[in-house]
Formats: C-alpha cells, sequence, structure tokens
C-alpha cells in the first residue's frame, strides 16, 4: 500500500484563505460554530492513505493545486443553466462556485407555498433562527473531520428548506450547484428542516459548466421530525479534473422516513460520506448509491446507517460500475446499537468491471451490539453474467448489443428508483451513453 | 401434426457434446419436420435440457460430435444469435430477471432485430405497444408486465408466460420448450399450453422437452422420445408417454438392454 502525505499547514492555509473576511452573523452561536471550526480546522490533518477511512483514496493532488477563493459574481444567464434545470421543478436555488445567485434562482414564497421555506440560508438566517439552530452544524460533526470543518469555518450562505409541519410538498426543489471557476474552492451547504408530518423531495446538484480543475467540498444537513418524509436526490456531475467532498448527515425521528438516491457521474476524485442516524423508534431509511465512473476516476463512498432505536428499518443497495483505469470504493457501516432490537437491515454491494485496469474496493461492515435483529449483507464484484448474456443473445441480440443492455440495466436499477421522471431519464441516457462500447 | 410431404426443419445426427469435459450427451438422433410436435422425455440428468442448450448455442457446452443441420444450413457455424434470427427459439427453464430493462424495451429490441433479418419494417414503442398487448391476450397477461423489469419479481408461472410471449412475438420456425411446464399450476398450464397451440402451424415445429406427462395432455406429441443417459433410447406416439406415466422411465432402459443383449 501506498502512503502519502499531505503537507496540511500548507493546503489548509490556501483553502482557510478569505475566511476571515465573511461577514460576521447577527446570531451569536452561528459565529461561535464558524470559530470553533476555524479553530478545529486548524488542528486536524489532510487524512493521509496512512487513515483506515481513507485508505484507498489517496487526495494528495488535491494539495498540488493552489485553491483560490472564488472570484468576482459570475454573469450567468438563465439560458446557461436551464439544460441542467428538471422541468418538475419550479422552486430552484442556484449558487455558482458556491455563491447564491438570486437570479438565476425562485426561491418558495411562504404565503402561497403552505408556508414552505426555501430560500438562501444568510437571508433567513434571522427570520428562521429559532427553527435553525437546533439543526446548523449539529448533526455534521466538525471535530474529526476535517473537510466538515473547513465548510463550516466557511459557513455564511447556504439553501435552507424547512417544510412546515404536516405539509405534503408535491414538486421537487432543485438545489443547483454550478462550478464555473478554474482552480476555485467551494463549501456548498444545505440544511432540510423536514417538521412532522411534512413530506419533500429535494434535489442536490452537483454540475460544471467546463472541464476544469477546482475543488467542491460541501456540507449537507437534514433532520426529519416524527413521520416525515423526505426522498433526497443527489446527482454529482462535477468536471473530471475536480474534487467533490462531501458529508451529509441525517437525523431521523420517530417514524420517519428517508429516501435517497446518490449518483457519482463526475470528478477526478469524488468522497461522499453519507451518515444516517436511525435516533427515534421505527425509523426508516432507503439509501441507494450508483458510481459511473471510467479514465482515472476514484469515487469513494463511505455511508454509515446507524440504529441507534428499537424498529429501524434500513435498506442499501449501492452499485459501482468501473470502466477504463477507474477506481470504485464503499464502504458500507450498519451500525446496530445496544437496545436497538427488531432493527432490520439489508445492504447491498455489486460492482461492475468493464475494464481489465477498472478496480473495485468494496467494504461492508456490520458492527451489530443487539441480539434481537434481522441484518443482511453482500458483496458482488465482477463481469456481465454469462447466462444473461445467453438469453439475450438466444433472443437475436447480437453479443455487444447484449454487453451493452446489461451494463445499462445494472446502472438503470437504481436510476429507476428516482422519483423526477425528467431527471430520470436524463441521466438513463448519461448511463446509456456512457456505457455503450461498439 | 404429420404432414406429408413437409419439410425437414431439423437433421440431428450422432450428436454428442460435453460440459466441463464430462460427456453429456452421446449420439443422439432427431429428425424434425415443419407441422410436428415431438417431446423428449427422460429423468433429471438424461441429457434432455442440455440438447436444448446446445441446439440453442450455449457456450458452456462443447459439441464434440455429430451434426446439426437447421433448414439444411449448419447450425453449428452460426452463432446463438444467428440462430435465433434465423428462426429457432428456446424458451427457458429458468428465465433470468433484467432489472432496469423495462419488458415492453427488451421484448421490442429483440422483435425488431428479428423483423430486420426477415427484411421486415421494425416497430416504434407506440406501434409496438398496440402489436404486443394483442399478443398478450393470448396469454392472458396484464399489460402491466410491460412496464416491469424483464421478469422481475415475475411468479414462475409469469416468467413462463413471459417466454411463450416472445415466442408468439419471433414467430420462430423451430420452438424449444425446456420444461415449460414446470412450476405452473393447473390454471397457468392451461393457459400457456394453449397459447402454444395457437402458434403451433403446418410451417413451424415444436421439440418439448419434460419430465412429465401432464404437459402432453395439453399439447398433443406426434411423437414421443425417451432419453437416457445421453442417447434417445426409445421413440413413439403418445401412447409412449402414457406408458411411461404409468410403468416409469425404468422398464425402458431394461427393455432397450434385453433388446441389446437378444
Amino acid at each position: 500500500m501506498s502512503v502519502s502525505m499531505v503537507t496540511a499547514g500548507s493546503y489548509l492555509e490556501t483553502l482557510l484563505q478569505g475566511q476571515p473576511r465573511l461577514p460576521s452573523s447577527p446570531l451569536a452561536w452561528l459565529n461561535q460554530l464558524r470559530a470553533d471550526a476555524v479553530d478545529r480546522a486548524g488542528t486536524l490533518k489532510v487524512p493521509p492513505t496512512r487513515d483506515e477511512e481513507w485508505r484507498f483514496t489517496d487526495i494528495s493532488p488535491l494539495a498540488k493545486l493552489s485553491f483560490q477563493p472564488v472570484r468576482a459574481v459570475s454573469s450567468l444567464q438563465t439560458a446557461d443553466v436551464e439544460r441542467f434545470c428538471p422541468e418538475e421543478a419550479a422552486i430552484r436555488l442556484v449558487f455558482i462556485d458556491g455563491v447564491y445567485a438570486p437570479r438565476l434562482s425562485t426561491p418558495s414564497n411562504e404565503a402561497t407555498d403552505l408556508g414552505l421555506v426555501v430560500t438562501n440560508l444568510s437571508s433567513a438566517v434571522s427570520a428562521h433562527a429559532t427553527a435553525i439552530e437546533p439543526h446548523l452544524g449539529r448533526h455534521a460533526g466538525f471535530q474529526d473531520n476535517v473537510f466538515a470543518a473547513l465548510n463550516t469555518a466557511f459557513l455564511h450562505d447556504g439553501a435552507l428548506i424547512i417544510a412546515p409541519r404536516n405539509a405534503a410538498v408535491e414538486k421537487p426543489v432543485h438545489l443547483l450547484f454550478v462550478a464555473t471557476q478554474k482552480e476555485a474552492a467551494s463549501h456548498p451547504r444545505c440544511l432540510l428542516i423536514a417538521e412532522s408530518g411534512s413530506a419533500v423531495t429535494v434535489v442536490e446538484d452537483y454540475v460544471a459548466l467546463q472541464e476544469e480543475a477546482y475543488v467542491t467540498n460541501a456540507v449537507t444537513e437534514i433532520a426529519l421530525a416524527d413521520n416525515a418524509r423526505v426522498d433526497h436526490i443527489r446527482v454529482q456531475r462535477d468536471s473530471t479534473e475536480a474534487f467533490h467532498i462531501a458529508n451529509c448527515a441525517v437525523s431521523l425521528a420517530r417514524a420517519s422516513r428517508y429516501q435517497s438516491v446518490s449518483v457519482a457521474l463526475g470528478a477526478r476524485i469524488s468522497r461522499y460520506n453519507l451518515n444516517v442516524r436511525l435516533a427515534a423508534e421505527g425509523a426508516e431509511c432507503a439509501v441507494d448509491g450508483l458510481a459511473l465512473i471510467t479514465g482515472r476516476q476514484l469515487a469513494d463512498t463511505h455511508t454509515c446507517i446507524d440504529h441507534a432505536q428499537p424498529h429501524g428499518v434500513s435498506r442499501q443497495s449501492h452499485k459501482c460500475i468501473v470502466d477504463g483505469a477507474a477506481h470504485a470504493v464503499f464502504n458500507g457501516k450498519i451500525m446496530v446499537r445496544p437496545g436497538a432490537q427488531r432493527t432490520d437491515s439489508s445492504q447491498s454491494s455489486r460492482n461492475l468491471l468493464l475494464n481489465a485496469k477498472a478496480r473495485v474496493d468494496t467494504k461492508p461492515q456490520l458492527e451489530i451490539f443487539a441480539d434481537d435483529v434481522k441484518c443482511a449483507h453482500g458483496a458482488t464484484v465482477g463481469q456481465l453474467d454469462n447466462e444473461e448474456i445467453f438469453y439475450l443473445k438466444s433472443r437475436g441480440l447480437s453479443e455487444i448489443a447484449a454487453r451493452n443492455l446489461l451494463t445499462y440495466a445494472f446502472g438503470a436499477e437504481i436510476i429507476d428508483r428516482i422519483s423526477i421522471a425528467s431527471l430520470k431519464h436524463r441521466l438513463e441516457q448519461t448511463v446509456l451513453e456512457q456505457t455503450r462500447k461498439n | 401434426m404429420i404432414y406429408q410431404d413437409s419439410k425437414t426443419l431439423l437433421e440431428v445426427r450422432g450428436l454428442r457434446a460435453t460440459v466441463n469435459g464430462i460427456e453429456i450427451l452421446k449420439g443422439i438422433d432427431l429428425t424434425v419436420r415443419s407441422g410436428e410436435v415431438h417431446a423428449i422425455m427422460g429423468t433429471n440428468g438424461s441429457g434432455k435440457s442440455t440438447f436444448a442448450k446446445v441446439l440453442a448455442g450455449h457456450n458452456a457446452y462443447k459439441v464434440t460430435g455429430g451434426s446439426v443441420t437447421f433448414e439444411g444450413n449448419d447450425l453449428f457455424g452460426l452463432e446463438p444469435e444467428e440462430r435465433a434470427r434465423a428462426g429457432l427459439f428456446l424458451a427457458f427453464q429458468y428465465p433470468i430477471e433484467i432489472p432496469g430493462v423495462a419488458n415492453s424495451h427488451f421484448l421490442r429490441l429483440a422483435y425488431n432485430t428479428v423483423q430486420a433479418q426477415r427484411g421486415r419494417d421494425e416497430l416504434d414503442p407506440l406501434e409496438f405497444e398496440d402489436f404486443v398487448r394483442e399478443k398478450m391476450k393470448l396469454l392472458e397477461m396484464n399489460p402491466d408486465f410491460l412496464d416491469r423489469g424483464v421478469n422481475e419479481g415475475f411468479s414462475g408461472g409469469e416468467k413462463k408466460r413471459n417466454e411463450i410471449l416472445q415466442m408468439a412475438l419471433l414467430e420462430p420456425r423451430l420452438a424449444i420448450l425446456d420444461e415449460t411446464d414446470s412450476g405452473l399450476d393447473i390454471d397457468a398450464l392451461r393457459i400457456v399450453t394453449n397459447g402454444v397451440n395457437q402458434l403451433a402451424n403446418k410451417d413451424n415445429a415444436i421439440i418439448l422437452v419434460t419430465h412429465y406427462q401432464r404437459l402432453l395432455n395439453y399439447i398433443e406429441p406426434d411423437y414421443v422420445h425417451v432419453m437416457t443417459a445421453g442417447r434417445i433410447i426409445k421413440t413413439g406416439g403418445k401412447a409412449l408417454a402414457l406408458d411411461l406415466e404409468a410403468r416409469g422411465y425404468d422398464w425402458v432402459g431394461v427393455e432397450q438392454r434385453d433388446a441389446a443383449g437378444a
């Protein structure tokens, strides 16, 4: 195993540039949170591959680039980003290189949208301080996470969604993060509060206008109150030169349900940490993921589903399609804490290698401290199944057509779980184009 | 049905095949003419499913001897997909599931591939939808099965219906039905076999591979062949199947050995 060291000092200093220029918040607790994060970021190191959590993901190339704070506000027009916008979503927040772009956004109107709040954090922070305070920075801890600490150090703006009590929000909410600047470092932040009995669908979408190297370091926090339902679709279609690091922390109250599909297509190196905590009885989550990568891409997904209370249900299906000399990593921890009886959990990691140089490292990890639980997990790594190919050939399909169809199907099974038709269709096309061989 | 002057579709001579170096087929002879229904019966491990897979071109089986012609052409000169396009069809004993591909998409892909081969027009999704719905009525299939993944979560009976639906769409010259009756309840068996009967005509032929005589109450064979240890050891009419049902497979072997010893 190659061990790489990253000189923490220079790199973090670069990333922390510009932080002191942030305006201070009218809220003392928020200023304090930020100050704590700055302190913490100063003491943490960029994880080397010696760190078990980063064993397969060498992020030293990140340190070789000199990242700049985001420059002047971009002059993008709606037409420039239109192609990324699912027609089903009327409410949209657009961030350009991490900076809120009010001209391109259509926030919610609380009066006509049944009290739904979808707006940028900085403009809403005072009005909704009571709702925000118990959640912002409370779910995504940064004590031992340098990237979450950095993001929190920069916490000034971001996306805020509050689905009010018992509101069933019909149309999906689109959060679009557009990268335009070379060597820019941005720190997107999202907070979604689903009040009790509410239901909301959110698309968190990272796109690039051109193939440039930049770094996105995102943190998303999602809090579901009793009986709330959140459908979270995450699409990472960053530039294949970019670095994408993201932490998402989800907390589920009693009988709430979190459903997510995350799709990783872009980035030179990406790392997605998803932590889902079933913090009260009867919570449920379905967490699915697809990484579709090629060339020299690396896509690393670390998930932790934490069953802290009884009668929790979790379902997870993670798939990777790896072509070229790309490398996919999946580490899926299922934690069942003492007392979390009657937990019902299943996890599968299935991986398809399309090239002899492609590589997958998958590590399902079950840590069970309760005795009355049902936990199933499995992992497979392989090529296409010979019987499946024969079946299709026996129906007249050529070898290549059969292989293309099966590869597509492998990815489409996850994409199919996306509830927004136009986005699903778009991503299916992407899978089709990227897996098709002649 | 046996017709006078019908055309020979399949001619199997001394066919031998191995899987993982073990010989399973040890010299099979069989002639199938258009219009005919043949039943190949035998115990588990007799080689009857291997025979079906060898004809369809599965690459796990190695042909080590003999010849097979299909409508006069060397079958082994064709890839599995070419055999399918030439009009050979295998209804699988265990059809595979392909989650992520809508059944309608798969059916249309297969249909259009074979249509193109025959120099006929391909159908676009809307045209195909109408066409396939009509065919589904034959098998009393719910149109919902079009929108689901290929065989995904289908029951045993639903998978078999989907196989016969493919047969209805592809209109093969020769259909080999591998244990199509296994796992079917009486209602499903009636529906599936009724579908097969309606597809049988004087220009095509059917080979039924089955363990049980029960299937032959629904699809009447012109010939019944008994396969044991990789050979067809006895051929008769429909009555042979009834004998097998009453007396089991053992007596055929005994009779054969007696004949050989005499």
